[in-house]
């Protein structure tokens, strides 16, 4: 009888003695959490952590529902969130940044192999005002290439996402009539009637892939592991840039962030020359009173060791995914924010 | 019939409505022999070694297999298949063998419901009831998902199969002296066994090949885990994830786990064959 | 039936065994039913309850009929997740009517009894395919050859026929058409196995009247056997339109998932339960709520027609005809 009781509680992984964390969210860093930092962690610190990309909002709703010890998100919790969370669990949520990365406009157009937009361009494809390739608008930016007279298929993201809320601030920072007619979250009333939209950084990329005149916006590091054509952006000095590691470095470079790392507008439309226009900063959310999602002193603990090293040794991995590493400046800030998560009232 | 018909032209109306039908036919069968003809293809070319030992691997590590998945998807279907089978046998049970319980009506409404209702809603009751008290997704809310899957498939072949056992073997085992829940389970059941291991492979076969509710429930897990504690993948699931995927290497592997899967379905049909037909 | 071997059974004759026996049998076996009556029960009543916010902030026709969805304002409103709900399955039910009884009148009518088994065969074959391969075949196979066929349609009508551009939207192969096509496929078993049953059903003197009368083959079928077994066909027509409805993961991979109305026969489109697998997952608030009020409309509709089908599927065994 008892040996039955062991095997069924060591089936319902009761009794596993490796620590478990479970994490879920943003789509955007999950190549570099779920092909670097988990793996490299596990190894070190005998930690089993389950990443699974379902997207920010996704990330978000799964650590207010208190299923997940840690949430994704490249959109930060609103003022209305962080004190709908605060209520709701009694603990504040911690904004932990891990990555930057810049959010790449790809394209699906056999035979252009180059492509120029800029905000009010991507603003009116979106907005269902420009519908097809060779409209003079475009054209205008692209001298020389020869533009299909195929329609334009926006495509969006499914689900919750902050490539959505990245590429949105963008859009509202730079184009008044997307601010008021759309504006900026994780999940927006899409107004282009001929957009489509999928699951997923990968999702948004696979179905650029697989359809002819189709234009998205993925991080960079989906672009580039899957050969998709990149498109360059205008940014605020009126130059065309490419996304890479270089100019979201540039872009990334000096900006400000508040005490508690919640960077509202995101890194859009750096005045920097050489600044790719669109980066975003990607964090893990974790609350602040760690008994709220962890089952054990021992969950909180890898929770704060999982953080304190992503902060840390962790950024040396960024780059090889072409992510941009913290600051050393964020980094101090971030430590001191990890050292304020308690379990019960003590010190972790 | 229309007097006065011409006859030969009816004749040719006649030959006309058979190459309709023949029509109708073909345009049944093409997709299947489509579906199935790519399935085989291109799963088989996609199918290793590796896709049955190596759990998920990141693409620069070749991308690995996926025996996470497939131990996911065994562990969440076997006891999903225990716990939708003993509620679809309690339920086909009842219908057959106490006809007259006043719950019955309600049963059989409440079985033809839970047929038709969409599997995604079955998953989200099962996330209000069971994840968010439990504070975790876990391999057993996807089988009570995927048990609620199966319940009313077999429900509905325990019912009509029991029936089928004439009321002779049951007055045999009440003359005998036996009660009448050993007239059910030694003697009705037993000789009704091939008919009731049929519902169930049927409602096994089926819940395998579920993804909507287990996007809720069993929340998925790149890690190999053989506790159904855990987060847990599916073969389904990961089709589902894959099939988006702009990565020619997920791609394949969701060919794969097509074919996989598609083996199971065919492997459940054909024994589910052979056991009734054994009769 | 294997013969019974009664030898082997063993009773005990204690009263108390005999006595309680029968009551912990059926007791047990109730409280399983009641267990699963009891699920059911509560899944609609969630639905009902977690969506009352929706309905009741929006109102219950301002919610079926808005056609906004927006997060950011917070309004959300069913009309395009309903339509195209509607519009893709009536749209299957269609492309899947004809073909599914030319295969069930073929199966029983025509074929050679080889031939209608493995017929049989096919149709429970396609009915037990899991919809994600549906999806998956539908991406990858499915959508490129229907974007083919579109564009050459869509590059004709712009020659020819400009005023049709708005009716067909976006050929981009993503879209209805997919959606549409890969559900029909999905649907025939459904509709063909009901109707094949219910043709089998219609005795034989029925026919050998009609062709007493000298009737050619096609016509009696048509006047002594489609009428008879009507019943059986309109209860599948049913079971299909609700499979149609409540069908996920296949839609949700090739419809592309814009609720942007109005529809086009080309363009993306979206359905209830697209819209759940998408947002259900991050959805708080009031869009959850409007999201689980969705729910809730999907389960009073195939709810509703479940039983309608089932009613008519059991007049027919009753009585033999509707």
């Amino acid at each position: 009888m008892k040996r039955a009781l062991v095997a069924a509680a060591a089936l319902l992984g009761l009794a596993s003695a490796q620590v478990t964390l479970t994490g879920a969210g943003a789509t955007f860093p999950a190549p570099l959490y779920t092909e670097k930092y988990i793996p490299t962690f596990s190894k070190l610190a005998n930690v089993k952590i389950n990443y699974q990309a379902v997207g920010s909002g996704g990330g978000q709703r799964q650590l207010l529902d208190k299923v997940v010890q840690f949430a994704g998100s490249d959109a930060p919790l609103t003022d209305a969130q962080m004190k709908e969370y605060q209520d709701k669990t009694g603990s504040a949520v911690l904004h932990i940044p891990a990555a930057l990365g810049p959010v790449a406009i790809t394209y699906n157009l056999p035979g252009v192999n180059e492509l120029r937009l800029d905000a009010d361009t991507l603003a009116a494809i979106y907005l269902g005002k420009i519908v097809r390739w060779n409209d003079p608008r475009i054209a205008a930016l692209n001298p020389g290439v020869n533009l299909p007279r195929q329609v334009i298929s926006a495509v969006h993201r499914s689900d919750g996402s902050g490539t959505t809320y990245i590429f949105t601030a963008y859009l509202s920072a730079i184009s008044a009539e997307w601010k008021s007619k759309v504006g900026q979250g994780t999940a927006v009333n899409w107004p282009a009637f001929s957009s489509l939209a999928n699951r997923g950084n990968a999702g948004v990329a696979g179905l650029v892939q697989k359809s002819p005149g189709a234009v998205g916006y993925v991080e960079l590091a989906y672009a580039l592991e899957n050969n998709l054509p990149i498109a360059s952006v205008k940014n605020a000095a009126g130059n065309f840039v490419k996304p890479s590691l270089a100019s979201a470095k540039e872009a990334a470079e000096g900006v400000d962030l508040p005490k508690d790392l919640r960077l509202v507008n995101q890194v859009v439309n750096t005045k920097d020359p050489a600044g790719y226009p669109i980066v975003g900063m990607t964090w893990l959310l974790v609350f602040q009173k760690q008994e709220v999602t962890a089952k054990s002193r021992e969950q909180a603990k890898a929770v704060v060791d999982f953080l304190n090293w992503v902060i840390t040794d962790g950024q040396e991995l960024n780059e090889s995914l072409k992510y941009v590493r913290l600051s050393p400046k964020v980094v101090n800030q971030a430590k001191a924010l990890i050292a304020t998560i308690t379990y019960n009232g003590q010190k972790l | 019939m229309r007097p006065g018909g011409n006859l030969e032209r009816r004749k040719l109306f006649d030959r006309f409505m058979l190459g309709l039908l023949i029509l109708g036919s073909l345009l049944v069968v093409a997709p299947l022999v489509l579906v199935l003809g790519k399935v085989f293809l291109t799963g088989l070319s996609a199918l290793n070694l590796a896709f049955f030992v190596e759990p998920y691997r990141p693409l620069d590590e070749g991308g690995g297999g996926l025996a996470h998945a497939i131990v996911g998807t065994l562990m969440m279907n076997l006891l999903a298949l225990l716990i939708g089978g003993l509620l679809g046998l309690a339920g086909g049970i009842l219908l057959s063998e106490y006809p007259d319980h006043p719950v019955n009506p309600f049963l059989r409404v409440i079985s033809d419901l839970l047929n038709g209702l969409p599997a995604l809603l079955k998953g989200l009751v099962i996330y209000t009831l069971f994840v968010i008290p439990m504070g975790r997704f876990t391999g057993l809310a996807g089988a009570l998902a995927l048990a609620l899957v199966m319940v009313p498939i077999v429900l509905r072949a325990t019912e009509g199969v029991l029936k089928l056992v004439p009321w002779s073997v049951r007055e045999a085992g009440l003359a005998l002296g036996l009660p009448r829940w050993r007239v059910i389970l030694s003697l009705v059941l037993p000789s009704a066994l091939p008919g009731v291991i049929t519902g169930l492979m049927l409602g096994f076969a089926r819940a395998a090949g579920e993804a909507a509710p287990l996007y809720f429930t069993a929340g998925g897990n790149l890690n190999l885990s053989f506790s159904l504690g855990d987060q847990v993948e599916s073969l389904a699931l990961t089709i589902y994830k894959y099939a988006g995927e702009p990565s020619p290497v997920r791609q394949e592997q969701a060919w794969a786990a097509s074919l996989v899967l598609t083996l199971l379905v065919l492997a459940a049909g054909l024994l589910a064959r052979w056991a009734t037909r054994k009769r | 039936m294997e013969p019974v071997q009664t030898r082997s059974i063993h009773v005990s004759q204690s009263p108390l065994y005999r006595a309680l026996g029968d009551r912990l049998f059926v007791g047990a076996i109730l409280v399983l039913c009641l267990l699963v009556i009891g699920i059911v029960l509560v899944m609609g009543w969630q639905l009902g309850s977690a969506g009352s916010e929706a309905l009741a902030a929006f109102g219950f026709w301002g919610f079926l009929s808005g056609s906004t969805w927006d997060p950011v304002q917070n309004i959300y409103g069913a009309w395009p997740f309903i339509l195209g709900t509607l519009l893709t399955s009536l749209g299957a039910l269609a492309l899947a009517f004809f073909p599914a009884l030319a295969v069930a009148i073929f199966a029983v009518e025509y074929a050679p009894r080889w031939l209608g088994s493995a017929l049989s065969y096919a149709l429970e074959l396609l009915a037990s395919l899991p919809s994600v391969i549906y999806g998956l075949w539908g991406l990858f196979v499915l959508v490129p050859a229907v974007r083919a066929v579109q564009e050459s349609v869509y590059f004709w009508a712009a020659d020819y026929a400009p005023f049709l551009l708005p009716l067909l939207g976006n050929p981009i192969g993503i879209g209805m058409t997919s959606a549409v096509l890969v559900l029909a496929v999905m649907i025939i078993p459904f509709a063909a196995t009901l109707a094949k049953d219910s043709i089998a059903l219609v005795p034989a003197a029925q026919r050998e009247a009609a062709y007493g009368l000298g009737a050619t083959k096609w016509e009696v079928i048509r006047l002594a056997i489609l009428p008879y077994a009507r019943g059986g066909i309109l209860a599948g027509v049913i079971l299909a339109l609700t499979r149609a409805l409540g069908e996920t993961m296949a839609v949700v991979m090739v419809i592309g998932n814009s609720n942007k109305l109005p529809f086009t026969l080309f363009g993306p489109a979206t359905t209830i339960p697209s819209a759940v697998i998408n947002e259900f997952g991050e959805a708080q608030g009031l869009q959850l709520s409007s999201l689980l009020a969705l729910g809730f409309i999907l389960f009073l509709i195939s709810g509703a027609l479940n039983l309608l089908a089932a009613w008519i599927v059991k007049r027919m065994s009753v009585e033999g005809r509707l």
